[in-house]
């Protein structure tokens, strides 16, 4: 009964107030949904790129953040997918490709069919660390350490199924050695702790994080794993220059998506609009100064991303 | 010394509007139930975009301090706990307001706070290096170990039967498995969709805390209408000061296991308190004063949660790696201004460091003055009916459990633990031993788990677990404390057959 209403709702509002939705779109302040905790650097980059919101050039109405953190964004997102309202009111954030690859290993109810991108607003690749004082200098000193002990090498990472857990199934794939990834409970933070303490020999771990701990003395940066270097570190090569097949599957993208449902012209509208939104100087000023890498793609590069690291990590996960 | 030149901008006076506003606003905040001091930080976080590096970060500074001992109004007047840090601040504290002392508990609590946050703060000026070395001696294998101790510590918290104290831990262990599991993302328990995440602390805290109080309010509140006033008796400070220095005992075990254990990042704010009150009770004369409204207690509980503050910062300001939540949420204020913490911050930022520092300390200072103040006027909460008291603390219980995540689900996690936990208490189970066992299963098995792969790539898991100096440190305390826990029960089982054959 509740879905025949509810069906019967839907279609009235798409039948009659679809162009007069997305014209007065949007009347009063929206509510954006950060699958992790406050402070996170996903929370973090969420109330940057978002406080100009209310801005008439913007949205013309504020964007505020609601935490939904637990089981390594699951929570969040299974809430998004089952119970957020498809209004145009419920924003959510979203990171590939952990929740593609979430989805990918199951357990969870959604999928890339259960969201609509509006438009990503950053990209934090990882990149490979040890510790200062470590005789590693170079990721080929990495692999050849693991190839002579194989399963021997113990390296840190926040959790199974985020971008690190990518990174690292990479490397073991494309330097064809077999390495000990060790998931954290705690995220980046705790990952970059094993390293520094030296519990583990070396760690996959966030380019913004690494970037600050390299800056404070605490570890060596050896490769970047994306297809470019990076602006913040022009001096770190990438695994591919150094000689490993491995491309951006494991880059944490940042950005803003909708439930499936929503009305089309308000996605439109979205799509149009958050873009610029994120190409305001001030929040480009202090995602800077923080240290979080940029990167704005519009909702059709966005779908087409989607598209090609689902096929990228279903191959990469078949095994496991 | 570098810090006493940095001073004086703590008292320009933008500056110390901003501190005043902080504390002022960290008391309010910490004292509303479900407001951890995590959460009113975050709050504050976007306040902090339009200010100066150096003022947003007193202003953060300010409100961290504050909240914490402001968890400890809510946790004595109405026995919800603020955050993980105030449980053991409600086993004597509450006891005693309820006896008609809560001012007198107040007081304590406040004095107690800023002794022990001044000390472990200037901790932090002091000893950084050395504690930052500390911190990081911490791996997997020993934070294994530091929870089980914690979990030996249960069985003699705030019960009368260490059977029991165990069971309840039991159950909370139990608790602790809920949602999907942190490492390998499996499943378990989830039977409906609320608990996805696991059971949320501080949803958990209220619900085993403040629900059975209410129901026991309900329960007796028609019979005997208005019959029971309590006399809310006026406490000098100047007392309260000469109690606080008498317990010197308290005081410093309280400040000693609070700097301490607050050090190790992603375990120590949670259990500081509850190590410190059990250490406390261990080593007192007077252990069976305890859980009856000792003042003991409440001195050693918020000495801890406040010396930890400083030192909780030493891996953020030193490592750049934020060893708690609130750490987490800190170190976004100060990246939003471009400073990065470690190295940097004290060579190229010493202004913002230091004045941030010295903020802390100074606003130890005024948290206390204005706690003492409040105190009084506070504890008259104790004279509201019965009636009145159960609909409002119901009223804040299901506000405070819905604002941690905005999330109906932990509403319900809250009411079902609180009804749960009100027939657990009829027979003669208590809440502490259960909520330590719900913080530390987690530590524990995570810490296991992570450790065990490690060791299966390395040296295996007997060198890994069991050798070392500190693992071997940890397990020999371990043993200590089951044996002391042994013997105290069998001695007082002697000691209670003896006086039935007496009698």
């Amino acid at each position: 009964m509740k879905k025949l209403v509810a069906g019967v709702a839907l279609a009235l509002t798409a039948l009659t107030g679809g162009a007069a939705i997305a014209e007065a779109y949007p009347e009063r302040p929206i509510m954006m949904m950060v699958s992790y905790g406050a402070g996170g650097a996903t929370d973090f980059q969420a109330r940057i790129v978002t406080m100009t919101a209310g801005n008439e050039d913007a949205l013309g109405m504020p964007i505020a953040i609601i935490n939904k953190p637990g089981a390594g964004g699951r929570v969040g997102w299974n809430w998004f997918a089952t119970q957020a309202d498809a209004d145009g009111y419920t924003l959510g954030a979203y990171n590939v490709p952990h929740f593609i690859a979430q989805s990918i290993k199951g357990g969870v109810q959604y999928s890339t069919d259960s969201f609509e991108p509006i438009a990503n607003w950053g990209a934090d690749p990882a990149v490979f660390v040890v510790a200062a004082d470590s005789e590693m200098n170079s990721m080929d000193d990495v692999v050849k350490f693991a190839k002579e002990n194989p399963g021997k090498l113990t390296f840190s990472g926040a959790g199974l199924f985020v971008g690190h857990h990518i990174a690292a199934l990479q490397l073991e794939k494309a330097a064809g050695v077999k390495m000990a990834y060790i998931p954290t409970k705690g995220g980046g933070a705790a990952a970059m702790k094993a390293v520094i303490a030296g519990e583990v020999m070396g760690g996959v771990n966030n380019l913004s994080d690494a970037f600050r701990a390299q800056e404070a003395g605490n570890v060596k940066i050896l490769g970047v794993f994306d297809l470019e270097r990076n602006a913040f570190l022009p001096d770190v090569p990438t695994l591919k220059e150094q000689g490993y097949d491995i491309d951006n599957a494991s880059v944490n993208f940042r950005g803003i998506m909708v439930p499936k449902g929503t009305p089309q012209e308000v996605i439109d509208k979205l799509a149009a609009s958050v873009p610029e939104m994120f190409k305001n100087g001030r929040v480009s000023k202090k995602m800077d100064a923080g240290g979080s890498p940029m990167h704005i793609m519009t909702r059709d590069e966005v779908i087409e991303m989607w598209a090609a690291r689902e096929a990228t990590l279903k191959e990469l996960l078949a095994g496991l | 010394m570098e810090f006493l030149y940095y001073f004086g901008d703590v008292f320009t006076p933008v500056s110390f509007g901003l501190l005043l506003l902080g504390t002022i606003g960290g008391l309010i905040l910490g004292a509303t139930p479900g407001l951890s001091p995590t959460m009113a930080v975050a709050l504050l976080i976007p306040f902090t975009f339009h200010l100066q590096p150096v003022q947003g970060l007193i202003l953060l500074g300010a409100a961290y301090t504050s909240t914490v001992a402001g968890g400890a109004v809510s946790a004595i007047l109405l026995k919800i706990p603020g955050a993980p840090a105030n449980i053991a601040t409600t086993l004597d504290g509450h006891t005693m307001a309820k006896q008609g002392h809560g001012a007198k508990a107040l007081q304590l609590s406040f004095l107690a706070s800023a002794i022990g946050g001044v000390i472990g703060v200037l901790l932090l000026i002091f000893l950084t290096p050395v504690l930052a070395q500390w911190a990081l001696a911490f791996g997997p294998s020993h934070l294994f170990w530091l929870a089980i101790l914690g979990v030996t510590v249960i069985g003699s918290l705030d019960t009368a039967s260490v059977v029991k104290g165990l069971l309840s831990g039991c159950i909370g262990l139990w608790l602790a498995t809920i949602g999907f599991d942190d490492i390998m993302g499996a499943q378990r328990f989830i039977f409906h969709p609320a608990l996805g995440g696991g059971i949320n602390i501080i949803a958990a805290l209220i619900g085993l805390f403040a629900i059975p109080q209410v129901l026991t309010m309900f329960a007796k509140g028609r019979r005997n209408e208005g019959a029971e006033v309590i006399e809310v008796q006026k406490h000098s400070v100047l007392d309260a000061m000469r109690e606080v220095l008498s317990r010197p005992r308290a005081l410093s075990i309280g400040t000693i296991t609070g700097s301490i254990i607050g050090l190790i990042p992603g375990v120590g704010g949670q259990i500081a308190g509850l190590v410190a009150y059990d250490q406390t009770k261990k080593f007192s004369p007077e252990r069976e004063k305890f859980g009856k409204g000792h003042s003991e207690g409440v001195i050693a509980a918020e000495a801890a949660n406040n010396a930890m503050v400083g030192p909780s910062l030493v891996p953020l300001l030193t490592l750049s790696i934020p060893g708690s939540p609130t750490a987490a949420v800190l170190l976004g204020g100060l990246l939003i201004h471009g400073i990065f913490p470690g190295t940097d911050l004290f060579d190229n930022h010493p202004d913002v460091a230091w004045t941030f520092i010295n903020s802390m300390l100074i606003g130890q200072v005024l948290m206390c003055i204005f706690g003492l103040y409040v105190a009084g006027l506070a504890a008259r909460v104790a004279q509201v009916p019965q009636s009145v008291m159960a609909a409002v603390v119901l009223g804040l219980a299901v506000f405070g459990s819905y604002s941690v995540q905005s999330s109906m689900g932990d509403v319900y996690v809250m009411a079902s633990l609180g009804v749960m936990m009100y027939f657990l208490e009829r027979f003669g189970f208590s809440a502490a031993p259960l909520v330590l066992g719900l913080i530390l299963g987690p530590i524990a098995e995570a810490n296991f788990i992570q450790g065990s792969m490690i060791a299966n790539a390395t040296d295996g898991l007997g060198a890994y677990f069991l050798g070392g100096t500190l693992n071997i440190l940890l397990i020999a305390a371990v043993i200590a404390s089951i044996v002391y826990s042994a013997w105290m029960e069998l001695r007082s089982r002697r000691y209670t057959s003896k006086e039935e054959i007496m009698g």
